[in-house]
């Protein structure tokens, strides 16, 4: 955004209203936004004593002291390995507060340390996929373009074009990946939380993973169009079509109509 | 200086006149006499837009290249290094990317376009509303309404120019309702895109439809429709002095030149302004198009949206027993594509284009109608009109489901059960709504005549009542509240003549009788001096 | 009912059956008519705006020399939004100056027109008609001397014209109109599964469950013509689902292997891409019109506006361990059309069957 798209909100006051109610409707309103950074910290036996700890104060009533799981409620963990954990826990999904539909992302309640230790506990429970490291994730070795091509093709359905996010079946959806780490994205393709597929390395390679990681790091350069109004599609452009456009101009008419004092 | 400016002027004009008899014209149209309202701007908007529509349109065309050529890409956008597409959607990417100001006029073109469609149903609605689209303007009606038409072509062909996964998605969808058509929808498909889905020439044949054939019409419409403004003179608000046999208003020379030309000026800058600041269609997001991918967020642009509502609405399975796609002999015939896409449409225009004769045929008047009905003395009207809306609303909360969930984490299946319902129960609601407000409405002017307005001020009287002191109106108020007609049902003669034969006509004129009770059957007639002098003599 | 009603033609002795119309209002003289002023105010105000129109052009054409627009999208987007909202200044500086003078400072006292009735007088009418009859008569088409044969044939002939440059026209527009080429994909027994988009083929062992691959056929992509004609129908969903929740459909006991199954992802209902893969609830989900489909139950369709499951691929795997094609698909993939169910066959492609006929 830049100065003189700024200065206009504060010159037309009662248009603002409307630009902010319109901007929480097509959400850009900001995603709560998820803490954690990347890194790989090595873990050792000491972590995954302490990380049982954590599991059975935090997991286990729901997933069993052996992380069994417990049928209809919660799955087994054994296998699921330390990315699972990494991005269940560090984005908050889990522990889950409240059954519904499906877990929402949200403030997570461990530090990154005790996410790290949680982490060593269930990957020493059974071999899984293990938290990648800063540099598959770095955005700046990707390639966009291959990026996009992959994310269109394997992403785009569920999480719109730029990934702003979509809905799904009965309540579900899929979240906005704006703000998620490359991490969490990466953790994410490598072992299909809740109703998304897994995308294993032989389906995306790493260096496709990193690619699509690029891609949706590009967008935060913006649109070059200006504001991108949530960037959902054609209903949001619309919808502002009617209200903006149509209604300044309607506007006017009321001013052009009335008789002069 | 000023002599020799008037000179050249005169001069001008009569070598002009000499070879046109242009000045007839500019005495007949220079002082032509125009109403004033902002409701009576509607329209204005919808041409303005075309206007600009043709402008920033040439623009574009100067850059797009029409043509389904695999190129490979190689421009300055990073998330399209390399990657192979349609020469329509490069040069998309290299006037948005590479031309300073193309990306702007192209945001100018699709916003304008919006705002084109928009403006067009408002207007009608307007028209609708105020019934202004009786005798004489019935056949302007049919002319605007074929306009209203030939822009949701112009704005779905120029959507779908680019090629891109988005555009191509919606073609897909349409050549899917195209093959659903009984025995011809096979051959339909191959006519249209030269074959096989997409083929190698739909985006030339879309491109001669979008800058050619469909704005061709436009324009020649728009003379037409133009031309019937002018000969029929604008209709008018009730007030004093409007009479059906006058129009009161100020000179197109020099009031409405300036008004009218000036907000043409108006429509544009706010176009620009709103292109400036706001993204439309980020082709490049989408990527070229690819039968592969989608994007959740896949709808059209809002005006196609009721039809891709109406899609959504339609169950596959009626009531998960009844299949809304029939074998029958062999053949298959798509019930559940041919109803939303096909007939529903084609039932909602079909309707709104004959509206104004089917209420001609209610009222039974001949006569010429020039000044226009306040919504509420219209009551059956005006709740047709809300009924109508609310079903176009359905259908495009419907198309919009996905998102509407997403946003407030309802389940769109649910949404798709509310919708399924609702859009039997809210238009009938939605009538009786809006016709008992109108009632209630003319109950309330019928008030302030008989009573006059409150004022606020209590006075004493000697016995010691309170009484709130009423003002009575004006002429001029109460004349706008008492001058609408009182229609009553139509009266029609017996079925049998005084000889026992049945007359011919005898049953299309209970049908005329019938549908003229729906809508006068129940009214509130205006106050007469009668009963006002009644009032008035009741109060003292 | 009468047709133009005139409010003062009913008039009574007493109580006139309706009011009387009060006739235009007077003129309110507005502040500028009345003030000098105020008119002068009005004045500079126009000006002003006019002002702004000539800054605002001043600002869009110097933008577009000055701004030196990059290939970085903030350049993109600063440019555009210069010249834009110097457009805008230019256009609503003369538009809201034209109509501000417009309105404080034209005169505006209230006009009346008199209409006329549309309808010609019986005299233009009559003599309309007249002409008419007259030049029917001068040509034969009716009266004494009519001509029957000429206008029959002269009407016939006219309403085939068209039929002339229409018919080849609409004709060459269909291509080859061969339509059965909904019926078949270019899936043949043994064609490896690829990834979408770079075309390597997937090994059984690469689909673990819960996973998701977008397919196309191998050799999709080194196609000549047509390639994006066949990719729109051949695309494929491969998925891999605990075979303990997989229901196999009867007659379809070898299609899937070890819990892979490969369906169209074109839907049954208008053709958009079926992708919405929700690996816990095994359902698929069209987003252009939510039908959606139960991939543990044959694709059934349980919710939205498609009726018929979605067409599923016969899949073996090779001696290397990929993935093939055991046949094409054994139904017309996507939308439904009038002559679909003749285009359903056993998936075996004519040189195919023929091959197996020797």
């Amino acid at each position: 955004m830049n100065a003189l798209a700024r200065h206009r909100y504060h010159r037309a006051a009662p248009v603002v209203l409307v630009l902010l109610l319109l901007a929480l409707v097509t959400g850009i309103a900001a995603a709560v936004s998820t803490a954690s950074s990347a890194d790989a910290a090595t873990t050792t036996a000491d972590d995954a004593a302490e990380g049982e700890k954590l599991f059975a104060a935090n997991c286990a009533s729901c997933h069993g002291l052996d992380a069994t799981g417990t049928d209809g409620v919660a799955p087994s963990l054994v296998g699921v390995g330390a990315a699972a954990v990494d991005f269940q826990v560090g984005t908050g999904r889990m522990p889950m507060q409240a059954s519904g539909p499906q877990a929402p992302a949200k403030r997570t309640q461990f530090s990154q340390e005790e996410i790290s230790q949680l982490a060593a506990f269930v990957a020493s429970l059974g071999a899984g996929p293990a938290i990648p490291t800063a540099e598959q994730v770095d955005p700046e070795l990707g390639d966009a373009a291959n990026g996009m091509e992959l994310f269109r093709t394997n992403c785009a359905m569920c999480h719109g074009s730029v990934g702003g996010g979509g809905a799904l079946t009965q309540g579900k959806f899929a979240p906005s990946l704006w703000e998620t780490t490359p991490t969490h994205i990466y953790e994410a393709m490598l072992t299909g939380p809740q109703s998304m597929p897994v995308f294993n390395d032989a389906n995306i390679t790493p260096e496709g993973k990193r690619n699509i990681i690029a891609y949706i790091e590009a967008q935060d350069a913006g649109s070059p169009g200006g504001l991108r109004l949530g960037a959902i599609g054609p209903v949001a452009e619309g919808m502002w079509g009617w209200l903006v456009a149509l209604g300044l101009i309607i506007a006017s008419t009321v001013w052009i109509g009335a008789r002069s004092s | 200086m000023g002599a020799r400016l008037d000179a050249a002027a005169a001069g001008t004009a009569n070598y002009v006149d000499e070879r046109t008899s242009i000045g007839g014209f500019v005495k007949f149209f220079a002082r032509k006499l125009f109403p004033d309202h902002w409701s009576f701007m509607l329209g204005e908007i919808a041409l303005y837009s075309f206007v600009v529509l043709l402008l920033s349109g040439v623009f574009l065309t100067a850059f797009f290249v029409p043509s389904m050529t695999i190129v490979t890409y190689d421009g300055p956008l990073a998330t399209m290094q390399g990657v192979e597409m349609s020469e329509a959607f490069a040069s998309t990417l290299h006037m948005s990317f590479e031309v300073p100001g193309g990306l702007l006029m192209r945001q100018i073109h699709h916003w304008s376009a919006l705002l084109f469609t928009a403006a067009i149903v408002t207007h009608m609605a307007r028209v609708f509303f105020t019934g202004a689209f009786r005798k004489p303007r019935e056949l302007n009606w049919l002319v605007g309404f074929t306009l209203m038409i030939l822009s949701l072509a112009a704005g779905f062909s120029g959507y779908s120019l680019p090629d891109d996964v988005l555009s191509g998605n919606g073609l897909r969808i349409i050549e899917g309702v195209f093959r659903s058509i009984p025995i011809v929808g096979e051959y339909a498909s191959y006519w249209v895109f030269g074959g096989e889905f997409p083929g190698e020439i739909l985006i030339p044949r879309l491109f001669t439809m979008h800058i050619l054939l469909v704005p061709g019409l436009i324009l020649v419409l728009i003379a037409l429709h133009l031309f019937l403004v002018f000969l029929h003179k604008h209709t008018q608000y009730p007030g004093g002095g409007r009479t059906h046999k006058n129009v009161v208003g100020l000179p197109l020379f020099p009031v409405y030149t300036a008004k009218a030309g000036g907000f043409f000026f108006v429509v544009f800058g706010i176009v620009a302004l709103v292109a400036a600041v706001f993204t439309i269609n980020p082709v490049w997001n989408y990527g070229p198009y690819d039968p592969s991918p989608v994007s959740a967020g896949t709808q059209p642009d809002w005006y196609i949206l009721f039809v891709d509502g109406a899609l959504r609405l339609m169950p596959g399975w009626l009531f998960d027993i009844i299949p809304m796609e029939w074998e029958l002999w062999g053949y298959t015939l798509s019930l559940n594509i041919l109803i939303p896409a096909v007939i529903l449409p084609g039932l909602f225009f079909g309707f709104v284009a004959l509206y104004p004769f089917i209420e001609a045929w209610a009222t039974g008047d001949r006569g010429e109608k020039h000044v226009l009905d306040r919504p509420r003395n219209a009551p059956v009207r005006t709740g047709i009109g809300v009924a109508t809306i609310t079903f176009y609303v359905i259908l495009v909360m419907e198309g919009s489901n996905d998102i509407i969930a997403n946003l407030f984490h309802l389940s769109l299946n649910d949404l798709t059960y509310f919708f399924r319902i609702g859009i039997f129960v809210l238009p009938a609601l939605a009538f009786w709504i809006t016709r008992r407000l109108c009632f209630g409405l003319q109950r309330k002017d019928r008030e302030l005549v008989l009573h006059g307005k409150e004022t606020g001020r209590i006075v004493r009287h000697e016995h010691g009542e309170y009484q709130e002191v009423h003002e009575p109106l004006t002429d001029d108020e109460r004349w706008i509240l008492v001058s609408y007609e009182d229609i009553a049902p139509l009266e029609i003669e017996p079925e049998f003549n005084d000889r026992g034969v049945r007359r011919k006509g005898y049953r299309w004129d209970r049908f005329k009788q019938q549908l003229s009770r729906i809508y006068f059957e129940k009214r509130i007639s205006p106050v007469t001096p009668e009963e006002l002098a009644e009032a008035q003599h009741s109060h003292h | 009912m009468s047709t133009t009603e005139n409010p003062t033609s009913h008039e009574s002795e007493q109580n006139p059956e309706s009011f009387e119309d009060p006739g235009v209002p007077y003129h309110r003289p507005r502040r500028a008519d009345v003030d000098p002023k105020a008119e002068k105010k009005a004045e500079r105000q126009v000006a002003a705006l006019f002002g702004v129109s000539i800054v605002g052009t001043i600002v869009a054409v110097g933008a577009y020399m000055v701004l030196d627009m990059t290939d970085e999208i903030e350049s993109i987007r600063f440019t555009n939004m210069v010249i834009g909202l110097g457009i805008f200044l230019a256009m609503i500086g003369i538009g809201l100056g034209a109509i501000h003078w417009a309105k404080t400072l034209m005169r505006d006292h209230e006009m009346v027109e008199e209409r006329h009735e549309l309808r010609s007088s019986d005299e233009a009418r009559e003599g309309a008609i007249q002409n008419l009859k007259d030049g029917a008569e001068d040509s034969g088409i009716s009266g004494v001397k009519r001509r029957p044969l000429l206008v029959g044939t002269g009407v016939l002939a006219l309403l085939a014209a068209p039929l002339a440059v229409l018919w080849p026209q609409i004709g060459n527009m269909g291509a080859d109109w061969n339509t059965s080429n909904f019926g078949h994909t270019m899936w043949r027994k043994g064609t490896r599964l690829a990834r979408d988009p770079d075309g390597t083929p997937i090994k059984a062992s690469d689909v673990t469950i819960g996973s998701a691959f977008h397919v196309i056929p191998e050799g999709l992509n080194e196609l000549e013509h047509h390639k994006i004609e066949e990719k729109a129908k051949a695309v494929v969903l491969l998925l891999r689902l605990d075979p303990r929740d997989l229901k196999i459909q009867e007659g379809r006991e070898d299609w899937s292997f070890d819990g892979i199954v490969a369906y169209s992802k074109i839907c049954t209902h208008v053709g958009c891409p079926v992708a919405l893969y929700e690996q816990q609830t095994h359902h698929l989900l069209c987003p252009c019109h939510q039908s959606t489909f139960d991939v543990a139950d044959g694709a059934k369709v349980v919710f939205g506006p498609a009726k018929r499951p979605l067409p599923q691929l016969p899949i073996a795997v090779d001696e290397e361990g990929y993935i093939v094609a055991q046949s094409d698909f054994h139904e017309p993939i996507g939308p439904s059309y009038w002559t679909r169910l003749k285009d359903t066959s056993d998936g075996l492609h004519a040189d195919e069957t023929e091959e197996g006929g020797h």
